[in-house]
């Protein structure tokens, strides 16, 4: 095409244009044509990722839709399908996300803080960053194998609620830390030097002026992360999760004082991905049934928790105006 | 904490201004917050340097019963058997064969939506867009194992009746769907960064979007699609559930997309499920395999690195 192009070119060179008007407007017309096709191929392109998206989500709905009743939500798993349950599924996965979220937010959002507001620019702040971004991009499976070497053997957490929420903490401090640092950033300096003008310290900008204004931008990466953990199935796996848990750790409120128990973090659990993996890997049909139903509750909480974020960030983005 | 206080009692006792004993203790109280941030920061690099660490070790005593020639050019894997054989080829072949199959899906699609989103479509059409893109990220894996295992499969089975239950097709075609958006959004970043006036000058000369995209935008933006694409060989590597799920769990030396095959990934798990006794060598087998996969993930990310670098400087 491209050397049909040139011929074109070269005779309008030559000859008089008029004579190859027809010529020129149909390679006009051809190159329109492609601009269209393309787009039309782009907007397929595109869509792609949303069907795909909402086949899989219509299938896991249509596949699990006879367990959808709030008894599959109150059931031990069980070796007959029809009456296995979530139960301990859910509760695990429950307690492991408030481990994972007071371990990754106040480190992951500190360690933002310092490396926006405090860190000077030399090889030690580098080393930092480069690890951030390296942390970002390793497998999830590898933060299972170091915890397996780490909590469960080296500190000899075992295989236990405390061992898989500081897994899953590590796991999504990159995301925490990423975020923290965005939402700082979009702080002006003004509100820093007006701050500082009337004699406030540096953590005083940073605690009351600073990290207050980016709380919506830190609480969107927090949730993406938080996502991110819940449906997180390969590490959990590795540390060497029970998939058949009949029981509920111990509570985490007592009526005793100090009415808080902290027994449930060294309990064994499962949580929801893993026992669907499990309901999955059987070769019984009867059991997929309950792994699309878990699937369809998962995919649910991880969309609702990310569209909050994207939704929260949106208006983050319209309303504040510097 | 106790030298502190020692501290500030000796200053106070000194005939010094209130004002400065203030200043003082405000300026001590500063260090120290400075320090704990610092220290949350740290976690960063221990991590890296505790994974690394761990690895290394465990490693360390699976080497000592298996050579470093075997490991490498061994062509079977059955550390779990009477018979054991440690090369760690058969599940690297797994690995690169899913691998190679998902790139050959989300490298064109990839491209085409972030050549799409950056030169064609319009701003409305755009924020709609990147955030449905961004809800598919949030998606967890083993829900696409899931759709690979009971959904695709059976599909593709009605194409090829013979292919088996367990294959590398349609987990590689269904990870590649799950790592487009990564690609688009690092191409689309370094697409858009490519100075307007390039594409003014390209519009002058009479060129059609289509045209001014191809030859002029992508060409400028070559390092960062690069980037995208290394990146998404990283992604998909590291990819564990939907192998795990879909592929298979028997080690095998193949390239063969239609035959089911473990992949690095789909090993540790499996070992993991299981309930192998601490220190022994199948224990040390899944770090050993976790070394090489670490490795793997490691170099493409610095590459990728590195050409992202190169085209944020490039502007």
């Amino acid at each position: 095409m491209a050397l049909h192009d040139s011929q074109i070119a070269g005779a309008l060179t030559k000859a008089s244009v008029l004579e190859n008007l027809g010529a020129v407007r149909a390679m006009i017309r051809r190159h329109k044509r492609n601009d269209i096709v393309f787009a039309g191929i782009g907007l397929l392109a595109l869509m792609l990722g949303l069907l795909t998206l909402l086949t899989l989500f219509i299938d896991l709905v249509m596949d699990g839709y006879p367990r959808f009743n709030l008894q599959f939500l109150s059931e031990f798993p069980s070796r007959r399908a029809g009456s296995a349950g979530l139960l301990s599924a859910w509760v695990g996965s429950a307690l492991i996300m408030i481990v994972t979220f007071l371990t990754a937010v106040p480190v992951g959002v500190a360690a933002g803080v310092y490396l926006e507001e405090y860190a000077p620019k030399n090889w030690f702040s580098d080393l930092i960053e480069i690890n951030v971004s390296n942390l970002a991009g390793v497998p999830s499976i590898i933060y299972g194998l170091l915890a397996l070497g780490l909590f469960v053997y080296g500190l000899d957490l075992g295989q236990s609620i405390l061992t898989a929420g500081l897994t899953l903490g590590l796991l999504i401090l990159p995301i925490v830390i990423v975020s923290t640092r965005e939402a700082i950033r979009g702080i002006p300096v003004a509100i820093r030097e007006a701050a500082y003008a009337v004699g406030a310290t540096k953590w005083q900008v940073v605690s009351d002026h600073v990290v207050k204004y980016s709380q919506g931008g830190i609480l969107t990466g927090v949730i993406i992360g938080m996502s991110r953990a819940i449906g997180e199935t390969a590490p959990i796996i590795t540390i060497g999760a029970l998939t058949f848990i009949a029981f509920l750790p111990p509570s985490p409120i007592s009526d005793v004082a100090p009415y808080l128990n902290f027994e449930w973090l060294s309990s064994s659990f499962t949580v929801l991905p893993i026992q669907m993996f499990n309901w999955l890997s059987r070769p019984d049909h009867a059991f997929h049934i309950n792994a699309a139903a878990t699937g369809a509750i998962i995919i649910m909480l991880t969309l609702l928790m990310n569209g909050t974020a994207i939704y929260l960030r949106y208006q983050i983005r319209k309303n504040i105006k510097w | 904490m106790n030298t502190a206080t020692n501290m500030l009692n000796h200053f106070t006792t000194l005939p010094i201004s209130p004002r400065l004993a203030k200043n003082i203790r405000r300026n001590f109280k500063e260090r120290i917050i400075e320090l704990i941030l610092m220290l949350a920061a740290l976690s960063a690099v221990f991590t890296t340097f505790a994974i690394v660490a761990i690895l290394l070790y465990e490693s360390f005593g699976f080497f000592k019963t298996v050579s470093l020639i075997e490991f490498f050019t061994g062509t079977q894997w059955t550390p779990l058997f009477e018979d054991a054989h440690y090369g760690i080829m058969p599940l690297v072949a797994g690995t690169l064969t899913t691998s190679f199959v998902a790139l050959a899906v989300a490298v064109p699609i990839g491209t085409i939506t972030a050549i799409y989103l950056s030169e064609f479509a319009s701003h409305k059409v755009r924020e709609i867009a990147k955030p449905i893109l961004e809800l598919l990220v949030g998606v967890p894996t083993i829900a696409f194992g899931y759709f690979a295992l009971l959904f695709v499969t059976p599909l593709l089975q009605k194409i090829y009746p013979g292919l088996p239950g367990f294959n590398m097709l349609s987990a590689g075609l269904v990870m590649g769907v799950m790592i487009v958006p990564y690609i688009a959004s690092v191409a689309e970043d370094a697409m858009r960064a490519v100075p307007m006036s390039m594409r003014e000058g390209s519009y002058a000369m009479g060129a059609t979007r289509f045209q001014t995209a191809i030859r002029v935008v992508t060409p400028a933006a070559t390092s960062g699609i690069v980037a995208a694409y290394i990146l998404a060989i990283s992604r998909a590597v590291g990819e564990t559930m939907v192998v795990a799920v879909a592929a298979g769990q028997q080690p095998k030396l193949t390239f063969d997309p239609t035959e089911g095959a473990a992949t690095i990934t789909a090993y540790i798990v499996q070992v993991a499920m299981g309930d192998l006794p601490h220190a022994s060598i199948g224990y040390q087998s899944i770090f050993a395999a976790g070394l090489v996969l670490f490795a793997l993930t490691l170099c493409f990310n610095i590459l990728g690195h590195i050409a992202r670098k190169k085209y944020r400087e490039q502007y």
